[in-house]
């Protein structure tokens, strides 16, 4: 694809940001009622986009939705600015908002697109993070009937959802959910955090940036508006823990690349078939890297 | 303060549209609860009772009479065409029907327990058989893992499941243990009120008995108040202090459990009494 | 001393809706039973002896006549007419009956069964324990068969568990029917000793003897029936 090239005017068969305006109305118009209720799914009539469900498309109409020209926009898969599904959809947004900047530096950025993550540092008030979202329900795995699963969401009855947290650690000793793990946001409704590791899950909560979580394929919207509670769902006297990538010596795994110890890690195996850590998170490790090098030449 | 927990009046249900002869053509004068002008059937019809703390009360009759319909609509798995229900509960005064749906369920999970013939509807077999007893804690919002087992585990004991079968699947018990499971999860809330629904049919007599043994032993424990449906003789005798008596959606006679079975005053239970003795 | 209960112009007559028919058991009983006194009710078979205890217990529906007894509050109530709840009130607290058959909950140990009534009543499982075991100490029912559930005593040890369950709660009126029908002689003793025991605790009791001799022993008052027609017997009995 060439990025450089431009619809002529006359020609151009979309109006900025792909979607119509009739479209990106309904969009804003159902993240201003998931803003105002909090956790809640709203649905809306997802379009069809260029691409295939499962791609992002949720996410991506929320950021067509809601970038406009002076907006600056960073894409992130499972932590990288580089991955295929980054890319693309970095280049279909550059391709169809003429004048939008693109970053990867996190900093930069006014708006988010990520999936599987939430980056390293924290965000500000000024940004706002699009999460994809692939199954925006935490019921459906204990209630197969929707106009079941909405009457125990409007009542916030959770136990079934608690009842699988009991027969895990009845049966493995702990919850053993990595990722998506069901977060109660402003002590109401229950949600599905999309897959981000458990690591990423405290960072919801007093979240100065507003979190918008799209599903395309389920046409669902919902929010985690700026300083909400976020609460991991627990028992009372089990916390809530996130990955502590000890070693077998219960030493704590700094990322190959840059020594960091407190981000989340990937695992590789490297040529000798070793298992190596490095950050999951590119952009951060790029600046951590960046930082020690500056460190060594005034050193 | 009265020991009354639940008042019944003139509770009704009619399956089908309806018509204004349907109560005066059926009943057990005619012989039927089907209408034969409009074809509904009046499975409950004006059924009204007392019921105290701590007390036992029977309902009796065969197949059709309406017993387990007006146990159902009290538990809210039916609503009833007509009629109201008062529950008492720590000095407040619930109206049964007039509640709305997030109530009733609240009420259901709460203060109320229910025990079906089937077990199949009163756990959830995906879970173990202390999950089941999980649930309806965590329902209540109880939240701490280890005060969910410790409960669960002592009502399992209550009811003598083996511990070590607490985090099995109940689908691999025996349909008496899965009663008991069934019975244990009722009773985790401590609810005043608890509905039977012909526990022991099915189940051999020893099973029986020592199910109706655990049944009375809660009852003088924890002081529930409960309503006993079956059709046996038997297990009214041994647990019921009151006995109503129905046929075709009525109630034809009501009275104490001894009288009901050696001074029967209805032409019907005489005959029902008469064959089962 | 005032009377407990007062029985007046009682009768009752069993109507049977598959045969048609009436069947008088007993007619115009009148009694009065006082605190600390025995009334025996005597009679030939068919008098109706033991309908007049089940109607005072409420078992049978009396068909005439007033039931009137005093409650400890020492208010009056006609029990022939007294609502089931009262009714149920009155047999967990004041009012006990000792028929000829033990009925009981199948796997329930002898001890527990003894200890029933005083559980009911809000003592607490241990004490009633105790005190059950006192009752089956006195009654000669050996220590052995006290874990063990009645189903395979013989009929006197039966009897004696049946008669310990009755005598337990102390009520302030007991109904004795045939107390000691299957008891040796050894036993009944035993038995008579405990009944006196009662009256001079102050029990009123109704009660039918199968054998002469105790009513000589333990009656204040003798109360005579004449069968009031042919047939007696519950309507189980006329049945089958």
């Amino acid at each position: 694809m060439n990025i450089h090239y431009e619809f002529p005017l006359e020609e151009v068969g979309y109006s900025f940001g792909f979607l119509d305006e009739y479209a990106k109305k309904e969009v804003r118009r159902t993240i201003l009622k998931a803003i105002c209720i909090p956790g809640y799914q709203t649905p809306y009539a997802s379009r069809e986009m260029p691409m295939g469900r499962g791609f992002g498309t949720g996410g991506l109409q929320l950021t067509l939705a809601l970038i406009g020209p002076d907006d600056t926009l960073k894409v992130i898969d499972q932590g990288s600015d580089d991955s295929v599904n980054a890319v693309n959809l970095r280049q279909f947004v550059q391709l169809t908002c003429p004048g939008v900047g693109v970053t990867e530096k996190l900093e930069e950025a006014t708006l988010i697109q990520s999936r599987h993550r939430i980056p390293e540092v924290a965000l500000t008030e000024a940004q706002v993070l699009v999460l994809q979202v692939p199954y925006p329900d935490p019921l459906v795995v204990v209630e197969s009937s929707e106009a079941r699963r909405k009457i125990m969401h409007a009542e916030a009855d959770y136990s079934r959802l608690l009842v699988k947290l009991y027969e895990d650690i009845v049966h493995f000793d702990e919850i053993t959910i990595s990722h998506r793990y069901p977060t109660r946001i402003n002590r109401h409704y229950v949600i599905d955090p999309s897959p981000i590791p458990r690591w990423d899950v405290p960072k919801l909560d007093q979240s100065p940036a507003l979190i918008l979580l799209g599903a395309g394929r389920e046409k669902k919207i919902y929010a985690v508006p700026p300083y909400s509670v976020a609460e991991p769902l627990v028992f009372d006297d089990v916390p809530f823990r996130v990955e502590d990538f000890r070693d077998e010596h219960g030493q704590r795994r700094a990322c190959a690349r840059c020594g960091a110890i407190n981000s989340f890690l990937d695992e590789y195996s490297d040529d000798n078939n070793a298992k190596i850590y490095q950050c999951s998170d590119s952009a951060y490790c790029d600046g951590q890297l960046a930082q020690h090098q500056q460190r060594e030449v005034k050193g | 303060m009265s020991n009354r927990i639940l008042e019944v009046r003139g509770l009704s249900r009619i399956y089908g549209h309806g018509c204004p002869l349907c109560v005066e053509s059926t009943g057990p004068e005619n012989d039927t609860n089907i209408c034969p002008h409009c074809s509904s059937v009046v499975a409950v019809h004006g059924v009204s009772f007392d019921l105290f703390r701590g007390e036992i009360l029977g309902i009796i009759g065969e197949s059709g009479s309406g017993k387990s319909s007006t146990v159902k609509m009290l538990y809210f798995d039916d609503a009833p065409t007509e009629g109201e229900a008062i529950f008492f509960d720590n000095g407040e005064r619930h109206e049964l029907f007039q509640r709305n749906a997030a109530q009733q369920r609240s009420l259901r999970n709460k203060r109320f327990g229910m025990v079906y013939q089937n077990p199949h509807l009163g756990l959830n077999f995906q879970v173990s058989a202390g999950g089941n007893i999980a649930e309806r804690m965590l329902m209540s919002d109880v939240a701490h893992y280890g005060e969910i087992r410790r409960r669960a585990q002592e009502l399992l004991l209550r009811t003598e499941v083996l511990p070590e079968r607490m985090d099995q699947n109940p689908k691999t018990f025996s349909g008496g243990m899965q009663q008991r499971v069934q019975i244990a999860k009722a009773l985790v809330t401590r609810p005043p009120l608890l509905f039977l629904d012909e526990v022991t049919t099915g189940l051999d007599l020893s099973v029986q008995a020592a199910i109706l043994d655990l049944i009375l032993e809660i009852q003088q424990e924890l002081d529930t108040a409960m309503i006993v449906v079956t059709h046996d003789l038997g297990v009214i005798r041994l647990l019921a202090g009151r006995t109503l008596v129905m046929k075709y959606g009525r109630v034809i006679e009501a009275g104490l459990t001894d009288q009901i079975l050696e001074d029967p005053q209805h032409a019907y239970t005489q005959r029902l009494v008469a064959s089962n003795l | 001393m005032q009377p407990v209960l007062i029985v007046e112009g009682l009768a009752k007559e069993f109507f049977l809706h598959e045969q048609r028919e009436t069947i008088p058991s007993c007619s115009n009983v009148t009694l009065e039973s006082r605190e600390g006194k025995l009334t025996a009710i005597v009679g030939p078979t068919g008098a109706g002896k033991s309908s007049v205890l089940k109607c005072i217990y409420r078992t049978y529906q009396p068909s005439t006549g007033r039931i009137i007894f005093r409650d400890q509050a020492g208010q009056w109530l006609d029990l022939a007419r007294a609502d089931e709840h009262q009714m149920l009130r009155l047999r967990q607290r004041e009012i006990g009956f000792v028929t000829q058959f033990l009925s009981c909950l199948p796997r329930k140990s002898a001890l527990d069964i003894v200890a029933e009534p005083l559980v009911a009543s809000g003592v607490h499982r241990t004490a009633a324990r105790a005190r059950a075991g006192e009752m089956l100490a006195r009654l000669a029912v050996p220590q052995r068969l006290w874990g063990v559930p009645p189903a395979t005593f013989s009929g006197g040890e039966k009897q004696r568990v049946n008669l310990a369950r009755g005598l337990i709660s102390r009520p302030r009126l007991l109904l004795l029917d045939e107390p000691t029908a299957s008891l040796d002689p050894g036993t009944t003793d035993l038995a008579v000793k405990l009944i006196e025991a009662l009256k001079e605790d102050g029990v009123a009791m109704i009660a039918i003897f199968h054998q002469p001799d105790l009513v000589r022993r333990l009656a204040d008052d003798v109360v005579e029936l004449a069968p009031p027609m042919a047939v007696k017997g519950s309507i189980r009995e006329c049945l089958s």
